[in-house]
């Protein structure tokens, strides 16, 4: 991480616990980058996050107030801090598994009402942290560690159902599209009302690693492979989108 | 900082107030800021009601989408500064156990209202039961040192409410109001006076937020937004937050204080109201609602010139040892009737050396008096 966003780590905190090749310091770095150019002061801030790998993005690393909370219930916490301390601006980080799975009804909910938070929610395809589990984003066919046959369901398209449910800003993009997912972050904080930015973290110890990308490269190589511009997948055929991930931003004209 | 005396709310007087809107007012007179909840009977009309005076107070109410959402809202908004409640009834106050461990292990304090109906599972949500009683105690894993208390009023369940926030700040730590059915939509006069008594949270910039010298001690609860820079973690945590997830030692001495901060300071914290035991040779135990049958049947039987007493145990957890063991010496018996199938029972039995006798009844109905009547006459 460059030298000067350490002033926005908390001293003492010297090492952190993901993997190699995980992209989840490369999503923290980006974070801190968006808030930086924002020139947001942190002292204002509250990241709340649950539980999983990404939620120990912000706690301990961010020198901030951080709420690590229960697992799925980081939005439910936020709304929380954010009705009773309007004058926080919160920030919600956390994973697929802890916001999407058994957090998911917090996640749309907290959307309908427009709660002003920002989330963003590291998209890593399984379940990282309890040994690569299937779970609702989980692209269908993966090999995980709870489907050995390959996931007979089809994955959450997360922006869809968040935007659905009345986000007002929804964007996706991956780690290897670093300054789109970053100037994302910014708009998202810069958003009034709740505002949801997933990206996608390759996850090679645990996803790569049962799904022939073994390698952090080959993880990388597989999400830019798979990532296609939103711009760049109009007028592509259902059949030429199969395998893609659509990335961008997903807000309504007039919005 | 400490303790402060504070206006009443609402105009001292009379009130004919239901039980849930006592503890809708109770709240407000304590100075709740955030209030969030999900229907369920018998705990609707407290939220129904806090949603009309919040407004009027300029509190936060929120709706959400389930009592774990719920909840954990409140630990959020605790921690963001504003004193926090939520309501519900037993199905609910399933849900919430997760989060009551969270707020034990974080030192969040938090009061939750239990207003309690039979069952298992739905039973009977209109019809009253006290079978929660050790699900507050132990409904959340790993073992919690928590503050029960068991109103048996209207006018209690208003002087206790406040109570529980008193104690929530001042022990960090969730206390748990064991409402019953039946003292919930009970409508009666109650009074309210010109003053209450708060407890403000202790605050010290700088200090850690989850550790003291003294081993039983309280930390000051700082802010978000403060400049603080909590950790706030649900793992295990050294004095400033920092997650210890192997440390034995680390673990070792922050449940020992969680549990001896309350423990320690129980003289404090538990009421309980004593009748004609100076004499008594059959003691009734009891609490909530059935404390009203048992006080008209003890005090029938006195008429009579009969040796019976009465304990009335205010406050549920931390239970109240030693007043059992000092009863348990001198009466020849102890009957504990309850609204279950047999709970505190089991408590008074640990520590009473003499005769204890249950007696339980989950129909759904009211212990009526003469049922104790006629259980204390079959023991003398």
């Amino acid at each position: 991480m460059a030298r000067d966003l350490e002033q926005y780590l908390r001293p003492g905190i010297g090492v952190t616990t993901f993997c190699p090749g995980c992209g989840e310091a490369i999503l923290m770095g980006l974070i801190l980058r968006a808030i930086d150019e924002l020139h947001l002061d942190m002292d204002e801030m509250l990241f709340v996050s649950g539980i999983g790998c990404a939620a120990w993005i912000p706690s301990p690393h961010f020198n901030a107030d951080t709420l690590h909370t229960l697992h799925g219930r980081a939005i439910a916490f936020a709304t929380g801090a954010k009705m009773a301390n309007p004058k926080l601006k919160v920030m919600v980080i956390s994973g697929d598994g802890d916001l999407a799975d058994i957090g998911g009804n917090h996640l749309i909910h907290a959307a309908r009402r427009n709660i002003d938070l920002t989330v963003v929610c590291a998209n890593n395809m399984n379940y990282g942290m309890t040994g690569g589990q299937v779970c609702s984003t989980t692209p269908l066919g993966a090999s995980t560690m709870t489907t050995h046959q390959g996931n007979p369901y089809r994955p959450f398209d997360l922006c869809k159902l968040v935007k659905a449910a009345g986000a007002v800003y929804t964007a996706r993009y991956s780690v290897t599209q670093p300054f789109a997912l970053m100037n994302s972050i910014k708009k998202a904080l810069q958003t009034q009302g709740f505002s949801f930015v997933e990206a996608l973290t390759p996850c090679p110890t645990q996803f790569g690693r049962r799904n022939q990308l073994d390698t952090p490269t080959q993880m990388l190589k597989f999400l830019m492979d798979k990532c296609i511009m939103k711009e760049d997948a109009e007028g592509l055929s259902p059949e030429e989108l199969k395998d893609k991930i659509i990335t961008g931003e997903f807000i309504d004209e007039g919005d | 900082m400490g303790w402060e005396k504070q206006r009443s709310m609402i105009p001292p007087g009379d009130y004919y107030f239901s039980g849930d809107e006592a503890i809708a007012e109770g709240a407000i007179a304590a100075r709740c800021g955030y209030f969030a909840g999900y229907p369920i009977t018998p705990a609707t009309e407290i939220l129904e009601r806090i949603s009309i005076r919040f407004r009027e107070v300029g509190a936060v109410f929120m709706q959400m989408e389930d009592e774990i959402a719920a909840i954990c809202s409140c630990l959020g908004a605790s921690w963001a500064g504003a004193k926090a409640m939520t309501v519900t009834a037993g199905p609910g106050f399933s849900l919430m156990q997760e989060a009551i461990g969270y707020a034990v292990m974080t030192e969040t304090p938090v009061v939750v209202v239990d207003a309690q109906r039979t069952g298992p599972s739905t039973g009977q949500a209109t019809r009253v039961a006290s079978g929660d009683i050790m699900q507050a105690k132990w409904g959340s894993h790993g073992g919690n040192e928590i503050i029960a208390i068991s109103p048996w009023s209207v006018q209690e369940l208003y002087d206790q409410t406040i109570n529980a926030f008193n104690l929530a700040e001042r022990y960090r730590v969730p206390v748990i109001i064991l409402a019953e059915e039946a003292t919930a939509h009970l409508r009666e006069r109650m009074h309210v006076g010109e003053e209450v008594e708060l407890f403000r949270r202790e605050k010290k910039a700088g200090a850690a937020p989850f550790g003291t010298e003294e081993s039983n001690g309280v930390p000051p609860m700082p802010a978000f937004g403060e400049g603080e820079k909590l950790l706030v973690t649900g793992s295990t945590h050294d004095e400033r937050g920092v997650r210890k997830t192997v440390d034995s030692l680390v673990q070792e001495r922050l449940v020992t204080r969680l549990r001896n901060k309350i423990i320690n300071n129980k003289e404090r914290i538990i009421q309980y109201e004593s009748y004609y035991l100076e004499d008594a040779e059959v003691v009734v135990v009891c609490y909530g609602f059935t404390a009203r049958s048992s006080l008209f049947a003890v005090e029938h039987l006195r008429q009579e010139g009969e040796k019976v007493g009465m304990l009335r145990l205010k406050t549920l957890w931390p239970f109240a040892d030693e007043v059992i063991k000092d009863i348990g010496l001198k009466a020849r018996k102890i009957l504990v009737p309850e609204m279950n199938l047999g709970q505190i029972v089991g408590e008074v039995m640990k520590y009473a050396s003499c005769e204890i006798i249950p007696y339980n009844q989950m129909n759904g109905e009211i212990i009526h008096p003469h049922t104790i009547i006629e259980k204390l006459r079959e023991n003398l």
